[in-house]
């Protein structure tokens, strides 16, 4: 691989992204999945970095996923979005940051329609107006939140109390990083580092100390994909993808995977305890999984913040030998213990993937 | 005094145009930005259909034109048009003064590393049908381990018929060149895979179709109608191509040790040339003809011809008739104007 190649496509796909003043709208999926993870990026951004980010608790769903399993039609999904961005100019905010990476994909692909079609957005402010009154303006700047993290990496670095460097062995740790579909693949512009050779994550690990392994299956879906997960006769196509990705990554022997989409990190996560119940195969060390992470928890975990502040214990793959290779201190007998230690109990372990 | 005739561009087109004016007794001068004269086929190995080495074409071009007046290194500094006389001044300091100019500009190679998704310039293995001619040539290239060749993939129309990469247009010698390619090298390694991914296959030519049987029959390459969807690097540095085969209908994963990227023609991308003269430019960003059909070699300026590549695709016999064509039409222009 010639790193040099990819730094000139980089440079070509550089994105604008304003320092302040950003309105926020959560995911629809990841509080469950991944809970501390846009609580962790509020924290960064506001407690931080020092940067005003707004978020309002009258937003909704931005219909990204009944789109593309195609239960709704776009000017359904553009009303919706209208109404974000008139919550959005009601707080007077004009710099718009979707957790999602589907509402990402979802806002820009509505911007260009609107952009090509200005007749359309014409019907869709007047559909917004006849639905509950409201008018909006367009974001000045769309984000995803992980562009965000991207810009302050080094912010973040400076800030750090650990890096991704095995302790022991003084190694950068080799680190997957699997980008969201929705994020650049529709628009490549608007990515950081385009569509092929995503910079987001990779710059982010860099800053952070850890190498980033490019596999053959690098591109691949993680297996969730809308029309795969959720139509519940396709679930086995769903993890043979997944399965597929594991495969394609295993020979580098990765410590960790670090994403930028919702559906990702708990699909990644997720489908190894399945796999190593239905093949008896583990793809970390030991009998262990290989540890899957949004870059919210990543962030976090330089940052020196508590790994079960952050909700790892709701991982399936244990964190453990990750923390341990990078010098992270934990407690384990907290693990599972809430707010106030407040006993969460243990859940049963499983057979086929070593866990805590 | 002979009629000067500027040339502009020192390939095939603008050495065999230079030949024919000499012959009919003009004063050709022949401008050339590089250091040689050649073009494109000057890089080239050797010329389907007859296998025939480049550098014979080369020679015996230059053996027609070399008592042009010929200038290396040298570009148009300025044009300016008189009253029926064009004033140029060269990059070298001389000025010449011309009733006609004759562009042979060409054609560039399509940027491959603009296809991002074949990781040209980011994959180890990964080349282009130019590279491998100049590997062909003696070239060292360190992308290619000559020591183990057991599988080569050859993507054909890379930048050519291709919306998204900007250039619509079918390159017209890349699915002839791949052949050529494959063959080539399944001369030198008789025992690899040779796989060829394409879209369809445009094979026109004299004694094209009949390369393509020998390809398939005598050669055992394998052609693939799908496109390559993305290329990727496993542990071992081996090129990972994912492609559909469109006649089976599946998706097909190779591992190989060298990938080809048919590089397609492109227009040149100084429009200086053009802008400076007025000359317009066509939906496909070639330079545009008086006419398409009936006056390909003419442009709608009064006394600037075009030959070759600078108005689209051509192969090398194409090329080397157009500048026969744009020299007769001078020809005939400079008679009538004497009357």
């Amino acid at each position: 691989m010639i790193y040099q190649g990819k730094q000139k496509i980089w440079s070509e796909y550089q994105k604008e992204i304003p320092d302040d003043k950003w309105y926020y709208v959560r995911s629809c999926i990841r509080q469950n999945f991944f809970p501390a993870s846009e609580k962790m990026f509020m924290e960064i951004c506001r407690n931080v970095l020092g940067k005003d980010i707004y978020e309002n608790e009258h937003h909704t769903t931005c219909g990204g996923i009944a789109y593309h399993c195609d239960t709704i039609p776009q000017e359904t999904a553009m009303t919706i979005v209208a109404r974000q961005f008139a919550l959005m100019t009601e707080a007077g905010y004009e710099n718009y940051v979707a957790s999602c990476i589907t509402s990402f994909g979802n806002y820009t692909e509505i911007l260009e329609t609107w952009h090509e079609n200005p007749e359309l957005e014409a019907k869709i402010r007047e559909l917004l107006w006849k639905a509950c009154k409201k008018e909006f303006k367009k974001p000045k700047y769309l984000a995803h939140s992980s562009d965000l993290i991207f810009k302050f990496r080094n912010e973040i670095a400076e800030r750090a109390k650990f890096r991704l460097v095995n302790q022991k062995t003084g190694e950068p740790l080799r680190v997957v990083e699997h980008i969201g579909c929705h994020y650049s693949k529709m628009f490549p512009s608007k990515g950081v580092g385009g569509a092929e050779y995503p910079y987001v994550l990779t710059g982010m690990v860099e800053s952070w100390g850890g190498n980033v392994i490019d596999y053959p299956e690098r591109r691949h879906c993680c297996g969730y994909g809308f029309r795969q997960y959720h139509v519940k006769a396709n679930r086995g196509y769903s993890i043979s993808n997944t399965h597929k990705k594991f495969e394609s990554m295993a020979p580098y022997k990765p410590d960790m995977i670090i994403t930028n989409c919702p559906g990702c990190p708990y699909f990644l996560d997720r489908w190894q305890y399945v796999i190593a119940e239905m093949e008896g195969k583990t793809y970390g060390e030991n009998g262990f999984g290989i540890p899957v992470f949004t870059y919210e928890e990543v962030a976090g975990l330089v940052l020196g913040y508590n790994p079960w502040d952050l909700g790892l214990q709701l991982h399936q793959v244990a964190v453990e030998p990750l923390l341990d290779k990078i010098g992270i201190e934990y407690s384990p007998e907290d693990k599972y213990k809430g707010l106030n230690k407040k006993d969460l109990l243990r859940p049963e372990l499983p057979q086929g993937i070593k866990c805590f | 005094m002979n009629e000067i005739v500027v040339i502009i561009g020192g390939g095939i087109a603008g050495m065999e145009a230079a030949g024919q004016l000499l012959k009919l007794g003009y004063t050709p001068f022949l401008i050339e930005k590089s250091d040689k004269l050649g073009g494109n086929v000057a890089q080239w190995h050797r010329l389907f259909p007859d296998m025939t080495p480049s550098g014979d074409i080369i020679s015996t071009l230059y053996e027609s034109c070399r008592d042009a007046n010929i200038f290396l290194n040298t570009e148009i500094y300025s044009i300016n048009r008189l009253k029926d006389r064009y004033n140029l001044i060269l990059s070298n300091g001389v000025t010449v003064s011309t009733r006609y100019i004759l562009i042979t500009t060409g054609f560039e190679l399509f940027d491959a590393s603009k296809k991002e998704e074949y990781g040209y310039g980011i994959y180890n293995h990964v080349i282009t049908n130019a590279d491998l001619e100049q590997w062909f040539n003696g070239h060292s290239d360190e992308r290619i381990d000559s020591s183990s060749i057991n599988s080569v993939g050859f993507v054909h129309c890379v930048g050519s018929r291709d919306e998204k990469a900007g250039n619509t247009q079918c390159s017209k010698v890349c699915c002839i060149t791949a052949i050529k390619q494959a063959m080539e090298l399944k001369e030198m390694y008789p025992n690899s895979q040779v796989y060829c991914f394409y879209m369809d296959l445009r094979l026109f030519g004299k004694k094209y179709e009949d390369f393509y049987t020998k390809a398939q029959r005598d050669y055992g390459i394998h052609f693939i109608r799908g496109r390559v969807s993305e290329v990727g690097e496993n542990i071992e540095g081996k090129v990972v191509v994912k492609a559909e085969d469109t006649l089976s209908g599946r998706p097909i994963r190779v591992t190989l040790d060298l990938l080809v990227l048919m590089s397609g023609m492109a227009c040149c991308k100084d429009s200086s040339l053009a802008s400076s003269l007025g000359l317009s430019i066509d939906s496909d960003k070639f330079l545009q003809s008086s006419d398409n059909i009936l006056h390909i070699t003419s442009s709608p300026k009064k006394g600037v011809y075009y030959a070759g590549a600078c108005t689209g695709p051509k192969t090398v016999p194409e090329t080397l008739a157009e500048a026969r064509s744009a020299v007769l039409e001078i020809h005939n222009s400079i008679i009538s104007e004497k009357g």
